[in-house]
Order: C-alpha cells, then structure tokens, then sequence
C-alpha cells in the first residue's frame, strides 16, 4: 500500500485543479479560523462592553454610598424575595405541566404548549394589560375579588404574579426537553422493578433531568429578576411595596443618574453571584453521565 | 407457568402469538430485526397493551381485553433485563441492585443481606460502589440481572443481553449466563438474533416472522432451522 | 469562484444601500413630554402640511427626554411640562437659550373614575383611608406640581398637615408618565390621580371627571419649548415655535386643556367658558 498519496504536498494540485488556479487550501483555512475567531471576538465584545461599561461609568465612592439609600435596599429585598418565591412558584407548578407533556399524549395537548409559549411572544406591557383585565378590580376574576375585599393590582402580590406569568414559560420549556431526554427504558426500568409511578418520577426521572431543571429554573429566577412592563401596569410602582430593582432603576435614572447606576451594577452583580452559586451547587451534587 | 394468546397491530405487520411455558422452561425467542421480539416482551410486562388477548401468569391473569383486566408493571413481579440494560446512571452498581427492593420498602437489614448475597454471587462486590455508568459491558450486564433477580421475580425477560457485548467476550458470558439463569429455576424469555445463543442457553425455541411464530421447537434442533442466517 | 464571488459583492453592496440613508430628507426631530402628545400630533401635522417638511416626535416622560439628550440623543426641539428640566437643560448648555418661549400654562386636577366608585367629589374625599391613588414620580413635571399643591394644602388651616399625611399614604403608585395614570384610573383600577387638566387627552374625556383643585391651592406650570443648540435645522425649528405660538397653535392647545398663554392664566373661569359645562361652588368641572 502506497501511503506516499496521503502526504499533503499532493493534496495542492487537486485543490487547483477542482477551485481553479492561484488557490491555496492551507491560506483558505486560515481565513476560515480567523474569520471565525472573529466572530467570536465581535459577540463577545458586543456583550461583554456594554456590562463592562456600568463597572467603568460609576465611581466606586458614590456606588457603595447608594447602595445605603433606603430607595436601594428596599428595591435590592423586595426584587430578592419575589424573584425566589416566582421560581419556587414556577417550578412547583411547572414540574407536573412539563412532565406530563414531555409523557403524555392528550386530546388538546398542542393548545396547551401553545399556550404555554404565549407569555414569551407577548410584549410584558401587553401581559401586563392582561392581567389587568383579568384581575384588577374591575377585571373579569378580579371584581369577584374585590367584592370579598381582596385587591391585586397595586400590592406584592402582583408583582409575583406578573413575574410568575412573564417567567413560567422559560422553566417549562427547558423542563419538558430533560424530561423527554430522560430514556423512557429507566422509567420502564423502573416500573418492571416494582416501582409506582411516583416513586420512580421522585428516584429516577428527576435525579437524571436534575441539571437541565436547575437550569430552567436559573433562566426563570433570571426572567423574573428582569421583569418591568408587566410589573409596573399590574403591580404599578411603589417603594418597598412594588418597585423592584428594574422599576427602581427606571425612576432613578429620571433623576439621579448615579443613583440608577448603582442600582443596575448591583442588580447584574447580584444574577452573577446567583448563577454562579446554583452553578456550583449542581456541579457538586449531581455528577452523572449518561449511558 | 405463562400462557399468553394476543393480538397487536404494528405498523408494518400484525402482531399475532400463541404461546405457553412451563415451568421452569427457557425459551428462546429468535427472529430479525423489527419482527416484534421486543413488542412482545414489553406487553409481558405490561409496558405496551395488547389489542386483544390474554397473558395469564401462574393462572393469574395479568391482561384480559374480555374481562378488562391490565394489571400494571409494578404489580406484575417479572423480572426485564433491557437490552441497553438500562442501569441507573445516577446510582452506584449497590444502589441500581437494591432498587427494586427499596421500592417495596423492605426493612433495610434485608436490603443488606440481600444485596451483598447476589452481588458476591454475581462477582461484583468489589465494584458495588462504582457509577453504573462506568462499569464495563459486561459488568453491566451482570448488575442488570441481578438487579431483576433480586426481587424473586415469577418470569425473568431478557432483551438480547449479549448483543451488546464484546465479540471475545460473548461466549465466556454465555456460558456465565446459562449458569446463573438455570440456577436461579425461574421460567424465561430470552429474545436473541444470534443462534448461537439459542444453541448454548436454552431449553425451547420459537422463530418469530413478522409478528407470527413460524418455528417452534427443542433447542437442539434449530440447527437445522437452515434457512435462519446465523448472524453475530 | 469568481460567479460566487460576484454574487456576494453585488449582494453585500445591496445590502449596504439598503441600510444607510443615500440622502438625509428634511426632517424636525421633537423630543415631547408625553401629556403633550395630542396637541403636538395636532400641530405637526399642520406643519407638515403646511411646510412640506417631515415632523417626528419622540414623546416620553419629560425626566426620560432630558436623561436622553444628556446621553446625546439628537433632537431640534425640546418640549417640555414644566421648568424645571428645561432649565436644567440649558444650565448645562444643551439648549439655544433665547429660543426658549413659554407656550402655554397648565394646572393640576384630581381625575376620578366615571363611576367614582369611591364617591370623590372633593379634596378632602381624598384622606379617606382606603382610598387608592395615583402620582406621577417627583421628576415627572406632574408628580412635582401634584405634590406642591399638597404641601399648599398642608399649610393651610383647613386641610393641615395631617391630610397630606393621609393623602400620601393612600398614594399605591408613583408612575413614570401621566398617560399610565389617566389610563389606570379610566379602567376602574385606581379611585383617583393627580395630573394636569391637560392630560385628558379628548379621547379619554369621556372616561374620566375631572375635579379641578381650586387655584388657592393650585400651581401653575409654565410649560416651555426651546431649539438644541446641535439642531441641523434651526431656521425650521424657530417657524415650528413660531406656529405654536401662533393663534392656531394656541387654540389647538386650549382645545386640549392647556391654558393658552394669551389668555389670564390665573382665571378659572377662562377655562369654563372654552366649553360648556356645569361647575358647581367646589369649582367642580363635570363634562356633559
């Protein structure tokens, strides 16, 4: 066998004679790769500029100062505890959803993965006109509310629920894609061993879709984090009640640039610590790879 | 003692099989590639349902379409070696083994007991600790039987459990296999392609075509089943 | 190669025409304060009619327009609520100063549902607890006017301190432009805002009632407009003031409920008798 073919000296002349003369395999590569690096280099820039240009934009003396503003810390706990208790929400209720579509074949199945992309397409504004409709106090399940005395609009309550409503579909989706890549032979595994349904979703199902769960719940808790137009047409706008970080940022920026500056710094480096952690902590628990 | 007559329709065929084994028996199950071994099993199982038919284990019946009985997999008691044997990744070889006992909460001095029994007998005390994901192919196979043996199933099934396996190492595991299923006296389903098989592990056999049993007979005899390609 | 490669070329150039703008068209870029964006449509249009050259607007919160041109957004024309943030503006030298005219006055009003289903029908309607009510941000031009007139009202004897007290607490949200606020209370969700009388725009002055805060109490807002001194077309931002100020320009925005500033800005009355309704001794202005 003659390997002398194989060398790359040969290899020139065919690239002439298919790509036409003065052309050069290696220098096409190259302009490849570096195209590419660029490219690379370009988003990165792009992301990376905008993030590093809070850091570089607010002096560091003004931002630990404001970061005592009572308008900051309440901002900083009530966008904490509502982000959390939206994810808690979220996954509590997104689980069974996205488990039993990732399973199960039912009649209107396609409406209700319709549906549970919608809050997605809607721009928050209009969620947020929706929910007005829906529950404020002259809204369709709202003025029975009222009636009893209970009123949404204007309290944490809607805050949570605008953030629930803008954030579920980010859980569920990502939810229902580990679910359906959990091989249905451990679950037939499992059940031929003795095994009820329950036990085997709570032992076998979750712990191998664990990691993609988490990640749906960091991109929701992240969503939720975000949220602005929703939150400030239901819930409105109102310290230590219903302005979240965002919303805060907003009316500060109207005054006090400085103010809406430390804000949003703290804000981006609150969601890195958070993802950071919950990185971390699933690295550490769940090291399994797939058969 | 399994008696089973169900019907199925499939995609390309319909699946139609008469069956019987006695106790204690092994019976091997042969045919190609989409021929509906596979179907065949999983309805044992109570995985996929019947159209039409029965399965009755020990003269308890487990699927009746006329008397609208379906008792699910959990409450069947049979043992099913999967073809990718579908060990728990998650778990260590001791946890995959012990599973099928913790679902039915045994006290856990028994679970010991019972688990250290079948993996020294099995020759995988050693690696009991192991991800089951990082075993090799025949160790895998190993876990996976006892894992299904360990809860004294009435029917043990087995999807090709060589198949999978290296080519140098599939005699030395057949032979392993023949010794630990005769040993163990449960009747069994063992679903191959390979004659070979067939040859070394079991009593009966059956040729499965298109969904229908075409051949059936003593295992000795299928060497002369010459129009089978003896694939490996 | 060389066919693939004339197709890319022709199709990047193609691309390139299609993105950049072969030649700019005439055209006024007004940042607006959005209370003022039905007159200001209204008065562009006449412009654009009348000049042949294009009008776009840009309405926001007045405090958003002005963080905007800090950050060096491009306009010609700044309009503006109220002083303070034109001011602003032209302290740090933004502004074409002797080209800020004032051009109309406003004042604060309390608007109420249609159905006031918390029955405000006057000022002191407001301390009652339980009642929800909507503000403007204290940057908004008319955050800042609704909360002078409550510390006007704190001062006098017959409201106190006390009142402005309970007025705040039954504030549930500071919004960040005066259209949300007309909105919110147009559906029911809110018993009553603070914004100016000229915030109802016609559309939505069949939703809501007006509760006009009687001048002892009340503040005038000088609402100015001004040329940015980077404007590309000067010349035609001075005729688009100059339309504003004009009798046509003036009576669209009296239309709107601006008091025109012609007119006594400091008679009530004026405002009566653009339109016929009923007012009763609590300077109440209910429309027909």
């Amino acid at each position: 066998m003659d390997l002398n073919r194989f060398k790359p000296e040969i290899v020139e002349p065919y690239s002439r004679i298919i790509y036409g003369p003065g052309f050069n395999l290696r220098l096409r590569n190259k302009i490849l790769k570096t195209g590419l690096a660029l490219a690379i280099c370009l988003t990165m820039a792009f992301i990376a500029l905008p993030v590093a240009s809070l850091f570089l934009k607010s002096p560091l003396d003004t931002t630990l100062r404001s970061l005592h503003d009572p308008v900051v810390m309440d901002a900083l706990r009530l966008s904490m505890m509502t982000s959390t208790l939206t994810t808690l929400i979220v996954v509590l209720m997104g689980t069974p959803v996205a488990y039993v579509n990732a399973r199960f074949h039912y009649p209107g199945k396609e409406i209700v993965d319709s549906l549970i992309d919608l809050p997605v397409i809607m721009p928050p504004a209009v969620a947020g006109i929706a929910l007005l409709m829906a529950f404020g106090r002259m809204g369709i399940v709202g003025h029975y509310l009222n009636a009893l005395g209970l009123s949404i609009a204007f309290t944490t309550l809607a805050v949570i629920m605008a953030q629930v409503f803008v954030s579920s579909p980010f859980y569920i989706r990502q939810a229902r894609t580990s679910f359906e890549d959990v091989d249905l032979a451990f679950e037939n595994a499992a059940r031929t061993l003795g095994a009820s349904r329950v036990y085997t979703f709570f032992h076998v199902i979750l712990p191998i879709a664990i990691n993609g769960l988490i990640s749906g719940a960091i991109m929701a808790f992240a969503r939720s984090l975000g949220e602005f137009g929703a939150t400030i047409m239901f819930a409105g706008n109102f310290q230590g009640r219903t302005q979240t970080m965002p919303l805060a940022i907003y009316t500060a920026m109207q005054g006090d640039m400085d103010v809406a500056l430390c804000l949003a710094l703290v804000l981006v480096v609150i969601s890195f610590l958070v993802i950071a952690l919950v990185k971390t902590l699933t690295r550490r628990m769940y090291r399994n790879a797939r058969t | 003692m399994l008696e089973l007559d169900v019907k199925k329709r499939l995609r390309d065929f319909d699946l139609e099989v008469n069956l019987r084994i006695a106790e204690g028996e092994i019976l091997m199950l042969v045919g190609d590639n989409g021929c509906g071994k596979t179907t065949l099993l999983n309805m044992i199982a109570g995985l996929i349902e019947p159209d039409v038919g029965m399965i009755a284990l020990d003269g308890k019946p487990l699927f009746d379409s006329s008397l609208k009985i379906d008792i699910t997999p959990e409450m069947r008691n049979i043992g099913y070696v999967f073809q990718s044997y579908a060990l728990f990744p998650h778990m260590s070889v001791y946890d995959n083994v012990a599973f099928g006992l913790r679902a039915r909460r045994l006290p856990r001095k028994e679970i010991d007991f019972l688990v250290k029994d079948h993996l020294t007998a099995a020759g995988l005390w050693e690696i009991r600790n192991a991800r089951a994901a990082n075993i090799s192919g025949g160790q895998k196979q190993r876990v996976a039987l006892a894992r299904a043996l360990i809860i004294e199933p009435d029917l043990l099934l087995l999807d090709e459990p060589l198949s999978a396996l290296d080519v140098r190492k599939q005699a030395a595991m057949r032979r392993d296999l023949r010794e630990r299923i005769h040993s163990c006296e449960v009747p069994s389903i063992i679903v191959t392609h390979d004659l070979r098989d067939v040859a070394c592990i079991g009593d009966r056999a059956c040729l499965l075509e298109m969904g229908k049993i075409v051949l059936s007979g003593a295992a000795e005899d299928v060497m002369s089943w010459g129009a089978v390609p003896s694939t490996g | 190669m060389t066919e693939r490669r004339r197709i890319l070329f022709l199709l990047t150039l193609t691309v390139l025409m299609l993105c950049t703008d072969a030649k700019e068209p005439e055209e006024l870029t007004v940042f607006c304060g959005a209370g003022l964006t039905g007159a200001f449509n209204e008065i562009g249009q006449i412009y654009e009619n009348e000049s042949g050259i294009g009008v776009d607007f840009n309405f926001d919160g007045v405090p958003a327009l002005r963080a905007q041109i800090e950050q060096g957004a491009y306009a010609d024309i700044v309009v503006s609520a109220n002083l303070k943030h034109m001011d602003a503006l032209e302290r740090e030298g933004y502004i074409d100063n002797d080209t800020v005219e004032i051009f109309a006055g406003n004042k604060v009003a309390v608007i109420v549902p249609n159905d006031n289903p918390a029955n405000i029908t006057n000022l002191t309607d407001l301390a009652k607890p339980g009642v929800k009510i909507l503000i403007g941000i204290k940057d908004l031009p008319a955050g800042d006017y609704a909360r002078r007139v409550l510390d006007k009202l704190a001062v006098d004897p017959e409201y106190g301190p006390a009142y402005k007290e309970a007025v705040a607490a039954n504030i549930v949200s500071e919004e960040t432009t005066v259209n949300r606020i007309v909105s919110k209370v147009a559906l029911g969700e809110a018993d009553a805002g603070f914004a100016f009388i000229s915030d109802v725009s016609p559309q939505m002055v069949g939703k809501v009632t007006r509760i006009v805060v009687p001048d002892e109490y009340n503040v005038v807002g000088k609402s100015p407009l001004g040329v940015l001194k980077h404007s590309k077309y000067p010349q035609e931002a001075q005729s688009f003031i100059g339309l504003v100020m004009s009798e046509e320009g003036q009576s669209i925005l009296k239309k709107y409920g601006f008091i025109p500033v012609n007119e006594n800005s400091m008679n009530w009355q004026a405002i009566d008798q653009t339109s016929s309704k009923v007012c009763d001794n609590w300077g109440r202005i209910r429309w027909i």
